[in-house]
């Protein structure tokens, strides 16, 4: 039941009844946690297997747009969070600073799969894998599996979604130890 | 064509290579210096016509190279195997995108790979390894990589 | 990374499309250098997902290296994985009981039509359509049911071992494979009115991206991308493995060549493959599902050579062996290689927008290209 309320997304704040109608006393920060975590719009980016159980989950089974996450971005310009759905090679890792870089402040990361928390099933005896995305970017969330299922992956949105609103998130500390 | 009548017809085209025993298709060793003549005669002889190369590959033996080519031809429906010797301190041979446009493909990462130098190629240069792996060929037994590979 | 690639004459626009990129189907890097809107050369940089797979193969023993294969072609895991027993099996000489066959042929056949599905939702998002991709998934998501109660994962299932299969099949696979028939039947005619007869999307794959017959041969193209030029190339005929020559089914060729050509290939080909799966389903002989093999498997020394036909092509599987119990080098013939290698010498002279429909109908999966 305790997990069952966690997920409740009510408006935070209490509200006040007064004639005429209600006043809603609440904190900025807790207004805010709620609309961004409400509405994360992730970019597409996969590099392999993984990305198939991403677009199974934007598909209408498991559809990710009830929690927000619908309009799937190209341009990292545009987008929230970047799910690593897939391996990240040599190769393949500056343009992904690059591509996190360019995304605007708050930005969230979720790692999904084996290959991108710590190189998988390619970790031993290759010599151009990165043994786990974090290795290049901070990540918030990490979702095991290899693919994990897509009920794993909207897990790991709901998980992020909960970070959000609890205020841990890496911006949020930064600017509250400033 | 039958294996037998395969093997006759080819000692005929090039009478000093030997063929290996045993293995589904017909193997035919031939050395680095003929194997430009051989290719052409076998695209262009009319029967036996190999138009589709389908596997372009290397094995490193320590000692040597050997490039290994896959044939098969669709007019006929018969297969064979071409494998060349190459030194393997300094591995050279001719390149056949000319003749097969698939090869251009396969002897660049064959190229990036193992380090063989295929002359006349249109465009020899890395494939799949980022910059900077020029020299390094991994697939090569001797490759040293201390931090990734366990040698069991 | 940033690099001098050179100076271009007049009025040359050199962009990149790719890495990352919503239509490439992966990581796949293109430079294409344009002179308005028409193409002049398009050059693929390879790379953004190689795993190194045939090297770390060399130190995995002839049962663990079939796991890596899955995720090689991903969409045809399971055809991967039977490649790489039949070659062991080729080595070792097992016999494979008819059982196993069986399972083995309709679990091949039911990942073709998937991938195929995936392939005609993608397609025609990349063409500007969602509707199509969420009518794919649907179809998609009953037969990744079917694949998780009988192999345990929906994506990369190792089910095919040396020998057979790794466990019998569920009891409720036949039954709910029947009901998928159904299902599929009744859906089948919202494919032609969303997709095939669209008059939108004719216009743009009728006469675009040309395959010759002799440039498909000489470029090494195989499956779909060779049959819509009228190249007959399908393995399953041609050499057939396992049971395919007992079984009644075409094979799908067009002769224009174009990428409208090459989507009617792959659309008639899904009816084919269910039309397979009727003949075998109510016909699983009863027996063994895996043969007895020795615990460790040490192939005899020789080189071993096995093809099969995947969605995508002719996936061959190279094994040299020196008597180990690991191969000693292990070369995968990936049909992706060969079909990217063309899109250069098709795609000269046409417009940019026509090269999302070629890489579309050309179905490229990078990790296949890159291994």
């Amino acid at each position: 039941m305790a997990e069952q309320q966690a997920i409740q997304t009510e408006f935070p704040g209490k509200i006040h009844e007064i004639p005429g109608g209600g006043v809603v006393l609440s904190k900025l920060d807790d207004i805010i946690n709620w609309a961004r975590s409400n509405s994360l719009w992730p970019l597409t980016f996969a590099t392999s297997c993984c990305g198939i159980e991403y677009m199974s989950v934007a598909g209408a089974k498991y559809d990710f747009s009830r929690f927000g996450f619908e309009v799937a971005r190209a341009s990292p310009r545009q987008a929230d969070v970047i799910i690593i759905a897939g391996t990240i090679v040599n190769k393949m890792a500056p343009v992904l600073k690059r591509l996190y870089d360019q995304m605007a402040d708050p930005k969230y990361v979720i790692a999904m799969g084996a290959c991108a928390i710590s190189g998988g099933p390619f970790f031993y005896n290759t010599y151009s894998v990165v043994k786990g995305a974090d290795h290049v970017i901070p990540v918030d969330v990490y979702v095991a599996g290899c693919p994990p299922r897509p009920e794993a992956l909207l897990h790991s949105l709901i998980t992020l979604q909960q970070k959000i609103k609890s205020g841990l998130t890496r911006e949020q500390i930064r600017i509250g130890k400033e | 064509m039958q294996q037998e009548e395969l093997k006759i017809k080819l000692s005929a085209l090039l009478p000093a290579a030997t063929f290996e025993e045993g293995g589904e298709w017909l193997t035919m060793q031939v050395e680095p210096t003929d194997w430009p003549a051989l290719a052409n005669n076998l695209l262009t002889e009319p029967t036996l016509n190999f138009n589709f190369l389908f596997c372009l590959t290397c094995v490193d033996w320590k000692t040597h190279l050997t490039m290994v080519y896959h044939l098969s031809s669709r007019t006929f429906g018969h297969n064979m195997v071409v494998k060349v010797q190459l030194d393997a301190a300094k591995p050279v041979i001719a390149t056949v995108s000319d003749l097969w446009r698939t090869a251009e493909f396969h002897e660049r990462e064959v190229y990036e790979m193992f380090g063989v130098n295929f002359l006349n190629h249109p465009d020899l240069r890395l494939l799949i390894l980022p910059d900077g792996w020029e020299g390094k060929n991994p697939l090569r037994k001797d490759f040293e990589d201390p931090i990734n590979m366990i040698k069991l | 990374m940033i690099e001098e690639i050179g100076t271009t004459p007049e009025g040359e626009l050199i962009i990149n499309v790719g890495p990352q990129h919503p239509s490439t189907h992966g990581v796949l890097h293109l430079v294409i250098t344009l002179s308005g809107e028409t193409i002049r050369k398009v050059e693929p940089h390879l790379g953004y997902i190689h795993r190194s797979i045939e090297k770390m193969c060399e130190s995995l023993t002839y049962r663990q290296f079939i796991y890596v294969t899955s995720r090689m072609d991903y969409l045809s895991a399971h055809i991967n994985n039977h490649a790489c027993a039949l070659t062991v099996e080729k080595g070792l000489q097992i016999e494979v009981p008819a059982r196993a066959q069986v399972i083995r042929v309709l679990m091949d056949e039911l990942t073709r039509v998937a991938s195929h599905e995936l392939w005609w939702g993608s397609m025609a998002m990349d063409l500007g359509a969602f509707t199509p991709f969420f009518h794919a998934f649907r179809e998609r998501e009953s037969i990744n049911e079917i694949m998780e109660e009988t192999c345990g994962a929906r994506l990369t299932m190792n089910y095919m071992v040396p020998g057979g299969v790794v466990q019998d099949i569920h009891p409720n696979f036949q039954k709910k494979v029947k009901a998928f028939l159904q299902l599929y039947k009744l859906k089948i005619h919202e494919y032609d009115e969303l997709v095939t007869g669209n008059i939108i999307f004719q216009n743009r794959m009728k006469g675009v991206g040309i395959i010759k017959p002799e440039d498909a041969l000489s470029y090494g193209v195989t499956g779909p991308a060779a049959r819509g030029s009228g190249v007959s190339c399908d393995v399953r005929k041609i050499y057939p493995y396992e049971i395919y020559d007992t079984l009644d089914f075409e094979e799908v060729l067009e002769t224009a060549g174009d990428s409208f050509a090459r989507y009617m290939v792959r659309i008639r080909e899904m009816q084919q493959s269910i039309r397979i799966i009727e003949q075998l389903i109510d016909n699983i002989p009863e027996g063994d599902f895996q043969a007895k093999t020795k615990a460790v498997l040490k192939l005899p020394k020789g080189d071993y050579y096995t093809r099969v036909e995947t969605a995508r092509g002719e996936l061959g599987v190279y094994i040299v062996s020196e008597g180990g119990t690991t191969p000693y080098r292990i070369k995968f013939r990936s049909p992706g290689f060969s079909n990217l290698s063309i899109l250069d010498h098709i795609a000269r002279g046409s417009k940019l927008g026509d090269l999302v429909a070629m890489m579309g109908t050309l179905d490229l999966v990078i990790p296949d290209i890159d291994r």
